[in-house]
């Protein structure tokens, strides 16, 4: 008998009992679901991983003022300012591995050209900047050592802001003003699109450090030098966490800060967080895999036990088929075929279901997840394996049935 | 040329009870064209009988061939093989798939012999029309009378265009007229060529057949020729 024959007779025969064969797909559909369900959520936490590490720049640390104790108060992390142009020098000079550490303040501001204004936010930089975050300008030139030596009165802007600013014209050498200071534009970024969390990464404009400081940002920053925050890129990965150790090291000593008293700042790891993301990841999919696992063997048992159920049922059948000259192996195929048939259609409606867990979980989470062709290929081998796996011994089972016996069976 | 010949056939069982032999030495030929009643009351060996001439079950001893073949020696599939080609099975319960229009059923047999989709509706087709159901194809076994499930069994018994046609009491489940028509139907058959072996234990359906054997114990206890009962005798309006 031909194969398409074949599947078709045993859609036929799967469709007279539809109740009972749903039923019967159900563990394979949980199964497939949790499969696909599986991959993608894995494979899109391993995207948004990489794209974290990607916008952000890889092997980065950042050094953020901690909460500083004035007069016994304790005031909260970021109320004061403890870091300094001074204590990303010596970083940069100290520590090994240490590649860039890139001081900067930041702010909002309302960014003016001609007719149109735009809010956004606005960061104060040195050099560093571009090679720890790996950001680069698409035109014009990025600030030279002068230039923020000097601290000079010119501007980069983020991709949507040259966008709402200029439209479609080239903004390079046009004057913006910023809280009444008028800078000249010397170049666009390149664009980085939306952070892990949503943000708009390119809706930003950059200055020199003491620029900024000195005239768009705050005055605090202008008295010593102190900086927001000091991104630090080390060379490699395996240099990030004996880095922190010797930064803490230094910035302790550099703050006169002894024995029991706590940090005036605090470093995190950045790619550590996305290392965390990553193993909670792994251990979701882990999770899936175990019900897939359970729930692809309960299908495959549900189907062996409706194969054998249906093999029973239609003896008469098979006993007449056998008459009419269907040798054993035909009616071995024939069995298989439907067990299998039952157990692809089962892995497609899990293909559906899956897909639409997962489609949830990213709109619920914020996860982004992936269905991979791949996946539903493996889903769909899988299912089909466990068909004919488990319906093996059935259709075995109706193979060897004696011609005479069949017929004879009410 | 004898289509069947049967040569010291035995079928022994050996159960737990002890051995049975159900079949004891039995040598008979059957000619092309003959139409065979084989009778005798249940455990007479008919069924066994009918088994190894429809090359359903292996004999323990003796010979048998059918159209040529030494059927004893062939494997599971050379039986499937000879019963797909050579044989045309008619069963007391009809047996049609029941999910399976008439054509449908009456293609079975095809599909196994391995023809092509078209050939097989086409054919098929002609056997129901033969067995004047050409106006039922499309109908599933449910939605058919008792004679009529029959005379589509009979269609499937005759698409591969067998060498013998094996009934299995084929009017047990019929009332007596429509028992008649399928007699008739047979007899018709016969008169067209067909070779036919019939089991029954029913006295008035063997008189249809132009030789009698009776079975008793294993062994052929009677064998004759006789003047077959038109079935169109009896029932006239069954013959057109």
């Amino acid at each position: 008998m031909r194969l398409v024959e074949a599947i078709r007779s045993a859609f036929s025969a799967i469709m007279a009992n539809a109740l009972r064969s749903l039923l019967t797909m159900l563990g394979i559909v949980i199964g497939v679901a949790a499969v696909i369900a599986m991959v993608a959520i894995g494979s899109g936490a391993r995207n948004l991983v990489d794209s974290q590490i990607r916008s952000l720049g890889a092997n980065l640390a950042i050094v953020t003022p901690g909460n500083v104790t004035q007069g016994g108060a304790r005031l909260g992390a970021g109320a004061a300012s403890s870091l300094t142009d001074e204590d990303a020098r010596a970083i940069r000079r100290e520590i090994d591995g240490v590649v860039a550490a890139a001081p900067f303040v930041q702010g909002g501001a309302q960014v003016v050209a001609g007719g149109n204004n735009w809010g956004t936010r606005i960061y104060g930089i040195d050099l560093d900047w571009f090679s720890a975050r790996e950001w680069d300008v698409a035109t014009g030139r990025t600030f030279d050592p002068e230039e923020v030596r000097r601290g000079d009165i010119v501007i980069l802007l983020g991709q949507t802001v040259a966008r709402n600013l200029f439209g479609e014209d080239d903004p390079i050498d046009q004057i913006v003003r910023v809280r009444n200071v008028p800078f000249r534009v010397i170049g666009v970024m390149a664009p980085k699109g939306q952070s892990a969390f949503g943000q708009d990464q390119d809706d930003v404009v950059f200055v020199p450090l003491d620029t900024g400081r000195r005239r768009v940002i705050g005055r605090n920053y202008a008295k010593d030098g102190s900086v927001g925050s000091i991104f630090v890129k080390f060379a490699n990965e395996s240099d990030i966490v004996p880095g922190i150790e010797s930064m803490t090291e230094l910035l302790r000593q550099r703050h006169r800060i002894i024995g029991e008293q706590e940090d005036d700042f605090s470093i995190r790891n950045l790619t550590e967080i996305a290392n965390t993301a990553t193993a909670s990841a792994n251990t979701l999919s882990m999770l899936l895999a175990a019900v897939a696992a359970v729930s692809l063997l309960v299908g495959g048992i549900g189907i062996m036990n409706i194969m054998l159920v249906s093999v029973t049922e239609r003896t008469r059948e098979i006993g007449l088929r056998l008459a009419v000259g269907a040798r054993p192996r035909d009616i071995l195929s024939q069995f298989l075929i439907e067990a299998t048939t039952l157990s692809t259609i089962g892995g497609a409606l899990g293909i559906a279901l899956g897909a639409g867990a997962a489609y949830l979980v990213a709109q619920l989470a914020g996860w982004p997840s992936l269905v991979s062709t791949n996946a539903i290929l493996m889903a769909v081998g899988f299912s089909a394996l466990v068909g004919i796996f488990f319906g093996f011994y059935p259709a075995q089972r109706a193979a060897k049935l004696d011609p005479i016996e069949a017929l004879r069976r009410e | 040329m004898a289509l069947i010949e049967t040569r010291d056939l035995s079928r022994v069982y050996d159960l737990d009870a002890g051995r049975v032999v159900a079949l004891d030495s039995v040598s008979l030929d059957i000619d092309q064209g003959d139409f065979v009643a084989v009778m005798g009351p249940s455990g007479s060996g008919k069924s066994t009988f009918m088994n190894l001439i429809g090359c359903l079950d292996r004999p323990t001893g003796g010979q048998y061939r059918l159209a040529g073949t030494a059927v004893e020696s062939l494997d599971a599939d050379g039986l499937a093989r000879l019963r797909n080609r050579e044989i045309g099975f008619v069963f007391q319960q009809f047996n049609l798939l029941p999910r399976v229009d008439a054509l449908g059923n009456v293609e079975l047999p095809m599909v196994y012999a391995g023809f092509d989709r078209r050939t097989r509706r086409e054919r098929a087709l002609q056997a129901l029309g033969r067995v004047g159901l050409a106006d039922r194809a499309h109908h599933r076994p449910m939605q058919l009378s008792g004679g009529q499930q029959q005379r589509v069994a009979i269609a499937r018994a005759l698409v591969n265009s067998p060498s013998l046609l094996l009934a299995d009491e084929p009017t047990g489940a019929l009332d007596s007229r429509t028992a008649n028509e399928i007699m008739a139907l047979f007899q018709e058959l016969n008169r067209e060529g067909a070779t036919i072996v019939l089991v029954t234990h029913d006295a008035e359906v063997g008189r249809h057949a132009q030789r009698l054997v009776r079975f008793r114990d294993g062994r052929v206890i009677e064998d004759r020729r006789q003047t077959p009962v038109d079935a169109r005798d009896l029932a006239p309006e069954a013959a057109e």
